[in-house]
């Protein structure tokens, strides 16, 4: 009797936990690759003058000050250093941009503003000059809780993203969560397996020894699956940031990371 | 002169068709029987050789197993800890279940995160270009890390301790 009844108050107390916290239960814990790093690779990240990306920064001030075609520069709008970016904001990206009618990364919208703002030639996706600005301008939302909204217009993207992160390539045959959701934790020999989030981008890569933005990173990724890639401002990859910051949402922005 | 044309006509129908029925063996390289879980006959009819199966199994190119398995007797620095440790595996499956495990896990696990190693090309999606139309190991490959996992008795484990 008595077990049965402790039965019953344990039953009705997990009914009770279920309607506070609907979603809590069923969702993993998000975990930042932070949590992944060792204490020396955590200091390296947390010391601005160890941590390469600060260099990147500067780059980026850099870029930032330089007058385009029509002798304008980033400043004219977004204030000196880029004081007037608000982290709000730029935590929201990939967001949806209304005159293009389509979601936009932050390297979209820094695409967007060096052509039509400064009426510069667009960049390269692979220019330095675009990695350091988005890492300057990320870097301006540090601490932000990163919040990507995945409702109305952006909801196909979203969901175009998701179904790709289960989609196997390569030859390695995987797809993305069987290693950063299913294995998260476990070895790949010498490796902890993280849980692939995005909060620190564009980041130093302990690996390479290099600064790498996401499209850079998810190409290295294609690379270790022998899989045939995809471009940088693709839409594959486009609607996978939009999946993989908004599957990472609550997480606080860490630009420019360390990670191995 | 006609009965001439037509041999030689006849002679380059059946070339043109020679190639193609080489490109279409060499697309499904990897013709084997599966019954059951298992794959009773080596692949290729071919012998493995376990001192070439130990090497495979350590090399990040080829087998790489221990990206994911532990094996007690390698001493190597790092095993992984996404699949079961693979000491005494002889013991567990036989030869013919451990052969379709390697070539294909995904036969018997659709879900699993382990690559076919001599999955048909023809069933993977967006192989990188650098490896069309090949297999992560060949069929002699497989059968030499068949034939090193099927070396390893439980007495191999106690000599080297
Ligand atoms: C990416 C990770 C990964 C790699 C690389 C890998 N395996 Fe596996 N393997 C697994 C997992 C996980 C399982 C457990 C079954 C499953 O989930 O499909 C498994 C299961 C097995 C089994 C069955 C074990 C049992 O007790 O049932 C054998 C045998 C095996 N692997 C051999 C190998 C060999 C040999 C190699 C190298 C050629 C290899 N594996 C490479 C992940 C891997």
């Amino acid at each position: 009797m008595i077990t049965l009844r402790a039965f019953r108050y344990s039953f009705l107390n997990l009914v009770f936990l279920f309607t506070l916290f609907p979603s809590t239960p069923l969702r993993a814990e998000l975990i930042s690759g932070y949590e992944f790093l060792s204490n020396q690779a955590k200091d390296m990240q947390n010391d601005d003058f160890q941590n390469p990306g600060y260099l990147m920064i500067e780059k980026g001030l850099e870029v930032y000050n330089t007058r385009g075609e029509n002798e304008k520069s980033c400043n004219h709008c977004h204030g000196n250093n880029g004081e007037k970016f608000t982290p709000k904001s730029i935590a929201q990206f990939p967001k949806f941009h209304n005159l293009l009618q389509a979601p936009v990364t932050l390297r979209d919208q820094i695409q967007f503003c060096w052509d039509k703002r400064l009426d510069n030639f667009p960049l390269l996706y692979d220019d330095t000059d675009l990695l350091a600005l988005e890492t300057m301008i990320r870097n301006k939302a540090y601490g932000e809780k990163v919040n990507v909204d995945t409702s109305g217009e952006m909801q196909p993207y979203y969901e175009a993203g998701k179904k790709f992160y289960f989609t196997r390539f390569g030859q390695m045959d995987m797809n993305c969560s069987q290693c950063h959701d299913v294995y998260t934790g476990r070895m790949l020999r010498g490796q902890k397996l993280s849980q692939g989030q995005t909060n620190g981008f564009p980041l130093f890569r302990l690996e390479s020894q290099k600064m790498v933005n996401l499209p850079q990173r998810l190409r290295e990724c294609f690379h270790s699956l022998r899989a045939q890639t995809f471009e940088q401002d693709s839409n594959e990859f486009r609607n996978l940031e939009i999946y993989l910051n908004a599957r990472g949402n609550g997480l606080k922005i860490e630009t420019p990371a360390i990670r191995y | 002169m006609i009965f001439k044309e037509n041999i030689l006509i006849t002679l380059v129908i059946f070339m043109v068709l020679s190639l193609f029925k080489n490109s279409y063996a060499a697309e499904d390289m990897t013709n084997y029987l599966m019954t059951g879980d298992s794959i009773n006959t080596p692949l290729d009819g071919l012998t493995g050789k376990p001192e070439r199966g130990q090497a495979l199994f350590r090399n990040q190119n080829k087998g790489n197993c221990l990206a994911c398995h532990q094996l007690s007797i390698l001493k190597d620095a790092f095993h992984g800890t996404i699949g079961p440790s693979l000491d005494q595996v002889s013991q567990r499956l036989t030869e013919a279940q451990i052969r379709l495990r390697i070539t294909d896990m995904k036969q018997v696990n659709p879900y699993s995160i382990m690559p076919g190693f001599y999955r048909s090309p023809k069933k993977i999606n967006r192989i990188s270009p650098l490896y069309e139309n090949s297999t992560i190991l060949t069929s002699q490959e497989v059968e030499d890390i068949v034939s090193y996992l099927m070396s390893l008795k439980p007495n191999s484990f106690a000599e080297q301790q």
